[in-house]
């Protein structure tokens, strides 16, 4: 493994490289991502930004009480979110736990929604609290089973112990699992880091194992995926691909639950990494409530008025 | 398909402009006999005409003024006249939308900015001193601490009602009475504020408006019924004033220009430098007295700093003022454009490398793109003057000393930045920059408590927090 020159996979060098980096000052980090919260997208950029939020949400459940059932009704809805528009685009994946994901392959193939990527949390989400061995067997197992896409949680407990170079073996131990078979998208747990200086860091460390994408939350933590955490994120992003040339994606996830939450974090994403980003293959949204409010506000742009929350289906 | 931001305009139904207007004198408006018009330097629309006062206007002013003092205000116990400021304060929250929009009409500031900041600021800075107003014994300014008076007030066109409200709220709470002059190519919100001392029903005569120019300006200064000057604006019209009452009775602050240090330290958190940079700078068009508008760069981050500035660069909306989404606006007026280009030019001349991001700048009004100056040294007229304009010199360091050492190599002292995540740099280097204001990891941050001003040729006196009360009270000693 190369890490892009950055390190050499020794302790020394992912330490020496991550002090490197500069600090985030929480006061102006706040108040930059509270300047763009006030941008005012209307019409016709409001339709385009609800058109393009639609393809980047990652229609999540991730519940003990999930059943075949509950799965294989989120499927149908992430094909085809209003049943009554065809024109409403197909999200941007399915994201289950492990032993749903088959069913949830198996579905969306079945209803003609073979687009339609499926993501297994893995890596003993959310807790991360696992032996090695069990992380990589939960990995092999979601690929197994028809995952594209691989949401792994890092060990916070290491971060937050300075052991940084065993998060980073972590990651990529996971990597090598996924392989060419799936995208690895790494969650830091934002609200357990706490500080933006970890975000930075672990957007850096994460970065340089392998991530394909940087991810805010695993959505059972409070808080998720603020604003000023997911510009930091961004500009983390900004400049790996200044570094190195390669694209990482950025999913935010947890607490973005309206329109208005969506159309801000890609009012960041518009002005912290540039538009190359506001797509779904560099941007993700994971979330479960926010695609009605998205379906409900798409209704109003065309009829002009708000329908009752009974005219999208509730899954 | 890219994310195009549609216009956004902030509707303009919610202010009534008259066509003509007089002054506010004694409680009253009453007609003006010259008028000049004043524009929309967005568009060069023409808003209003302005009455000019003159002699008699003035007079009437002062008169008013004086029989308020006498009569009413200085009788008043501290606990009424806090009543009556914060029901000015109220009012204006109130009617904050109407201010911001009117604000920006006459001034061509961004709504975003007129809305977040200069309203609420003002209305803040009325609240703050009609909370001292019945507390002055307390202020540590002595037992019982007395009004000057009448003071006059002169008043600059970059915040026109913030600088009202640093003006009025602490002359008002410290129980004078007040002869206000604002801008020429400013005065709407000011006569708006008039209306609000009526709905509040101040007292005739606390708060007299006069509208006009320099002349009307110079018969405020040299008016013998006029116990002290205040005035905020260029060094240049401060000296005049400073001759002018300095064998009178007058006291007098004067708040005058600036050419600040913005410096950076290679330990700065570089992101938010960056965003700090950009506020210092091209908030407000750069009509800022306490603008950063001469940026120091530790030499071994300076190359990383600047890529990340023309960066950000290209994502400032310059535009239609109005736009909820414009970041820079129109430059207040033709003349001051004028005085912009003439500096930049300077900048060409004298070797400095000019840099703007691609902009499409309207075709009306006064409009000047974000620029920036590197290869910038001491001896140019672009790092020694004050070009009051988005305009930035960007010059380069190599130790702290250093640092510190062009930071104070100016004839001004308003303000400076620090930029450093080391505790210990920053509080070494606010002991060494002589200036007023010192703002670190931040820039260009107000607030109603925090005492203003400056050092050297950047003014006399302080504005705002206790300090601030100072300048309306006698029998205290003054810095």
């Amino acid at each position: 493994m190369s890490f892009y020159g950055l390190v050499d996979g020794s302790d020394a060098s992912l330490k020496s490289y991550l002090n490197n980096l500069s600090g985030v000052d929480q006061v102006g980090a706040e108040a930059r991502a509270a300047m763009l919260a006030t941008r005012s997208i209307k019409t016709t950029s409001k339709r385009w930004a609800i058109e393009t939020a639609i393809t980047m949400v990652d229609l999540t459940t991730l519940e003990g009480a999930d059943t075949p059932g509950k799965v294989k009704a989120l499927c149908t809805k992430a094909v085809r979110p209003d049943p009554t528009d065809s024109t409403v685009p197909s999200v941007g994946a399915v994201c289950v736990y492990n032993d749903m994901v088959s069913v949830a392959r198996t579905h969306l193939d079945l209803i003609g929604g073979q687009h339609v990527p499926v993501a297994a949390v893995s890596t003993a989400f959310p807790s991360g609290r696992a032996s090695m061995p069990v992380k990589i067997q939960d990995t092999q197992d979601a690929i197994d089973a028809g995952a594209a896409e691989i949401d792994m949680v890092i060990d916070r407990g290491a971060f937050l112990a300075g052991r940084y170079i065993d998060v980073f073996n972590e990651i990529v131990q996971i990597k090598e699992v996924c392989g060419d078979k799936a995208h690895l998208k790494v969650i830091f747990e934002t609200g357990e880091l706490v500080t933006y200086d970890n975000v930075r860091k672990a957007s850096f460390l994460a970065m340089a194992a392998g991530a394909d994408f940087i991810k805010t939350s695993t959505g059972k933590v409070v808080p998720a995926a603020t604003p000023p955490v997911v510009l930091v994120m961004l500009e983390a992003v900004r400049d790996f691909y200044e570094m190195t040339n390669t694209r990482i994606g950025v999913k935010p996830a947890g607490g973005i639950r309206t329109t208005k939450d969506a159309i801000k974090q890609l009012v960041l994403v518009n002005e912290t990494v540039g538009p190359d980003w506001l797509n779904p293959k560099l941007f993700r949204i994971g979330a479960s409530a926010l695609l009605n409010d998205l379906l409900m506000q798409r209704m109003k742009l065309d009829e002009g008025y708000y329908s009752s929350p009974q005219y999208v289906t509730m899954d | 398909m890219s994310f195009e931001y549609a216009p956004a305009p902030e509707s303009r139904a919610v202010v009534s402009i008259k066509p003509k207007y007089g002054h506010f004198i004694g409680g009253k408006f009453v007609a003006g006999s010259k008028h000049f018009p004043t524009i929309n330097p967005a568009t060069e629309e023409v808003l209003s005409q302005i009455a000019l006062a003159g002699k008699a206007e003035v007079d009437a002013a002062v008169k008013a003024a004086r029989k308020a003092y006498v009569s009413t205000w200085s009788k008043m116990s501290g606990k009424e006249r806090g009543k009556y400021l914060y029901r000015i304060a109220r009012i204006m929250q109130e009617r904050a939308r109407e201010f911001a929009v009117l604000e920006t009409l006459d001034n061509g500031k961004p709504i975003r900015e007129s809305r977040d900041t200069d309203i609420p600021l003002a209305a803040a800075h009325f609240f703050y001193h009609a909370g001292w107003a019945d507390k002055l014994e307390y202020a540590g300014l002595g037992t019982s601490p007395k009004p000057l008076g009448v003071a006059g007030q002169i008043i600059p066109w970059n915040f026109p009602l913030l600088m009202l409200a640093w003006k009025v709220a602490p002359a008002l709470a410290a129980g004078n009475t007040v002869v206000l002059k604002p801008a020429e190519s400013t005065s709407l919100t000011a006569l708006l504020f008039a209306q609000v001392c009526q709905q509040a029903e101040l007292p005739a005569g606390v708060v007299n408006i006069v509208t006009g120019d320099g002349s009307t300006g110079s018969l405020i200064v040299n008016h013998p019924g006029i116990d002290k000057i205040a005035f905020t604006g260029s060094t240049e019209v401060g000296k005049i004033i400073a001759r002018a009452v300095a064998p009178t009775k007058k006291s007098v602050t004067l708040e005058l220009g600036g050419k600040a240090a913005n410096i950076v330290f290679d330990d700065a958190p570089i992101d938010e430098t960056v965003e700090g940079i950009v506020n210092g700078i091209f908030f407000n068009q750069g009509h800022v007295c306490c603008a950063g508008s001469r940026l120091l760069l530790q030499e071994n981050v300076a190359e990383e700093v600047l890529h990340k500035l023309k960066n950000r660069m290209e994502k400032i909306r310059v535009g239609d003022p109005m736009d909820k989404n414009t970041d820079v606006g129109a430059i207040n007026s033709k003349e001051q454009l004028a005085k912009i280009t003439e500096l930049a030019a300077a900048g060409d001349a004298e070797g400095a490398e000019r840099w703007s991001p691609t902009c499409n700048l309207p075709t009306k009004g006064f409009w000047f793109a974000p620029t920036i100056f590197t290869g910038v040294t001491q001896a140019h007229r672009i790092a020694r003057e004050e070009i009051f304009g988005p305009v930035l010199s960007v010059l380069t360091f190599r130790t702290p000393q250093e640092a510190i050492e062009k930071a104070n190599n100016t004839p001004f002292g308003l303000s400076a930045g620090i930029w450093s995540e080391k505790g210990s740099r920053t509080l070494w280097a606010s002991q060494q920059l002589r200036a007023g204001v010192i703002w670190a990891n931040t820039f260009n941050k107000f607030d109603p408590t925090s005492p203003f001003g400056g050092y050297k040729e950047s003014g006399w006196g302080r504005e705002g927090g206790r300090h601030g009360l100072s300048a309306y009270l006698k029998g205290v000693s003054h810095e």
